[in-house]
């Protein structure tokens, strides 16, 4: 697969690209490259500026310098549509606690425009353990349940590339045995799967790329095929120094 | 803005206004003569007058770079749009204190619902709106970029609200009383413009100190956060 | 997906969650009835200046109101951070905003149906008195939740935004506030009706230029 990705054009490029937010820079002039069907997974300390990467790379916020391209289109010539392709799970549910779950999901199906909603709904309800209570109000949910639910919003439309942005912080064991099934399954399925997280274990596994942030920069990146788990701790720690090992 | 270049600036016109500001309060208290019916408390006139004009000036400047900046987000922009509110604030206060103050021997009354005093209010209302959410919000470019909406917003509704104060005025008190004015005396109008002039000077040199400070308090939060 | 659908869409969820919660209506109803009551205290019996003030009653009652409805919907959106996965909808960033404007808008119509009977009853003042009134009312209305929705978005973001969104919104809506309470006026007066016409045309300029300026910047805005 990697010797296919080198001759494609990139599905996300990053060139240069500068953020800056008031007089601090999230991001310092960081060059990126991933490829359809790849598994990205970006680790660093907190405030590296890995959550600022994920929202430059799902258009939620804008480079103030440098370049975003995606297959070597540049973002502001994409149109609003294309926003189709992302779906997004975090620790922030975006859901809405009076309404019931399938309620949610129809909406936010809604404003996808996907054909059939309600069946794409009880879907993704059936497969996460929710469909007996789909027709609960949110707010009678645990923060587990929430969690399931927030996953089936971001999966409502099929998008092509899942962003995940330290989607086990807060899950219960459950919930967070369905999203690595689920993240399983949509890699399976040739999905571009985008993940920033602090959490060494989780993010391994999945990933086909491993990188590191730090203090803005991107600081390692390589192919997981070469490394092993306690060697990829390792390397970690001596890339951040000793701040990173207490 | 370069640091080196706001200070050279804000030195230079701490110069020029030590200079020109004894030169328009010469104006407008010898120079021009003593008007004959409102006596000396006419002078304020001038001040009350210049303050209005460079106040409603400093929030066009504002409206204009809120514009640059929502096209080009660039900070130095930005800063611009709120240094001159800021300024502009300061003399629309003038001109809300200095109205009464020459209103009640004049008129008889402290306030008057005049549509350009009123509406005066009403915009000092709409630019405190835009430096307290200034104070509310954390630096950063949702600020700037809230900030930049009201200064377009807000300049965009002041022909409106003035609009509105005037028919306003004719419905509520169809006899407004006669304001005063008519030909001016020569040296008046010399008078009246060095004031301009004047307080134009100080509006430049305020704004110029404003961005400085801006510049200093990054650096300072910069060095704090390294 | 078209503008008007995606409109359409927020507009059916936020009708959805106000049927559900009450909440919106319940805290904007019981504040403008209070203030409604609270002021014919202000007043001498039967000296007819209820006819003189209900204009302005009326109007500043639907103000107070709407600010703290705008505040409400504004925090349905806030709570889960729903918003910004609205944001990231393929859709324009636009017709969110107008979505939340319709709605808005629809639970100030609510207030204001159930506020008309209140004046016939304490006050003996007819609101309705004449069929452009119903003109004044959509215009005036639209004004409210076109500037009280933009408003409650900027207000939400910062430290105190209790303070913030009325200090944003009342000195902004002064000319819509003078001419709904002047062509009020005119017709539970009964002055001549065309005295009411430039404070339409007023409210209906206002209405325009900033529906045009908000469609024209509000991803500019918005955007991170």
């Amino acid at each position: 697969m990697e010797n296919n990705s080198l001759q494609q054009t990139p599905l996300i490029s990053l060139k240069q690209a500068v953020k800056r937010y008031g007089y601090m820079q999230a991001l310092k002039k960081v060059d990126l490259d991933i490829y359809s069907g790849t598994s990205v997974t970006i680790f660093g300390p907190n405030g590296a500026g890995k959550s600022t990467l994920l929202k430059v790379l799902s258009m939620q916020c804008r480079l103030s310098s440098g370049e975003l391209l995606y297959n070597g289109t540049p973002y502001k010539k994409i149109s609003d549509d294309f926003r189709h392709k992302f779906g997004v799970i975090s620790h922030q549910l975006y859901l809405y606690s009076s309404l019931s779950a399938f309620e949610n999901l129809k909406f936010y199906g809604s404003l996808y425009g996907i054909s059939n909603p309600e069946k794409k709904g009880e879907e993704l309800l059936k497969q996460l353990d929710l469909y007996k209570r789909k027709d609960d109000l949110l707010r009678t949910f645990s923060r587990g349940m929430l969690q399931r639910v927030s996953i089936a919003r971001a999966l409502i439309h099929n998008p092509e590339i899942i962003f995940l942005d330290e989607p086990y912080t807060g899950l219960d064991s459950l919930a967070a045995q369905k999203l690595s099934t689920i993240i399983k399954q949509q890699i399976e399925e040739n999905k571009t799967v985008i993940m920033v997280t602090h959490d060494i274990e989780t993010g391994f596994f999945q990933a086909d790329n491993l990188l590191i942030m730090d203090k803005g920069k991107i600081v390692y990146n390589r192919q997981k095929s070469s490394i092993n788990i306690d060697d990829f701790r390792k390397e970690y720690m001596s890339v951040l120094g000793v701040e990173a090992a207490v | 803005m370069n640091v080196v270049l706001l200070r050279k600036l804000d030195k230079i016109f701490s110069i020029l206004l030590f200079f020109i500001i004894p030169l328009g309060l010469y104006f407008a208290f010898i120079y021009a003569p003593v008007e004959k019916t409102m006596g000396l408390i006419q002078k304020i006139f001038y001040f009350h007058v210049s303050s209005a004009w460079v106040g409603f000036f400093a929030f066009f400047i504002t409206f204009l770079f809120s514009i640059l900046y929502l096209v080009t987000k660039k900070v130095e922009y930005d800063d611009l749009a709120s240094a001159s509110a800021e300024t502009g604030l300061l003399f629309c206060t003038i001109v809300i204190v200095t109205g009464p103050l020459w209103a009640r021997p004049t008129w008889g009354v402290y306030w008057t619902w005049d549509a350009r005093l009123t509406s005066t209010l009403i915009l000092w209302f709409i630019y405190v709106g835009y430096i307290m959410l200034r104070q509310f919000m954390e630096e950063n470019q949702k600020r700037a970029q809230f900030s930049a909406l009201l200064g377009i917003i807000g300049f965009i509704n002041v022909p409106i609200v003035f609009l509105s104060i005037q028919w306003w005025e004719n419905t509520i008190h169809p006899n407004v009383v006669q304001k005063g004015g008519g030909g001016m005396h020569e040296d008046m109008f010399t008078a009246m413009l060095m004031c301009l002039f004047m307080f134009t000077v100080i509006y430049i040199g305020l704004v110029i100190r404003k961005l400085r400070i801006i510049n200093i308090e990054r650096q300072i939060n910069y060095l704090e956060l390294e | 997906m078209s503008y008007f659908k995606v409109i359409a869409a927020i507009v059916k969820k936020d009708i959805l969650m106000e049927v559900r919660t009450k909440q919106v209506i319940n805290a904007a109803l019981v504040f403008a009835v209070l203030f409604v009551v609270v002021f014919s205290f202000t007043m001498e019996i039967g000296s007819n200046m209820e006819q003189k003030l209900s204009g302005g009653i009326f109007w500043v009652s639907v103000a107070f109101a709407g600010i703290l409805s705008f505040n409400k919907t504004i925090g349905s959106e806030t709570d889960n951070g729903s918003f910004e996965a609205l944001m990231l909808a393929p859709v324009d960033k636009s017709a969110v905003f107008f979505g939340k404007v319709i709605s808005n808008m629809l639970f100030l119509f609510l207030v204001e149906v159930i506020l008309i009977p209140l004046f016939l009853v304490f006050y003996n003042v007819n609101i309705i008195g004449h069929p452009l009134m119903a003109v004044v009312i959509i215009l005036s209305t639209y004004a409210y939740s076109l500037i009280g929705t933009l408003f409650s978005i900027i207000s939400v973001r910062t430290s105190s935004k209790e303070i913030m969104m009325p200090v944003l919104f009342l000195p902004f809506m002064v000319p819509v506030i003078i001419a709904a309470v002047l062509a009020t006026n005119v017709f539970i007066l009964g002055g001549q009706i065309q005295f009411s016409y430039n404070w339409i045309k007023l409210t209906a300029v206002f209405d325009i230029i900033f529906t045009a300026i908000i469609y024209g910047i509000f991803s500019l805005i918005i955007e991170d």
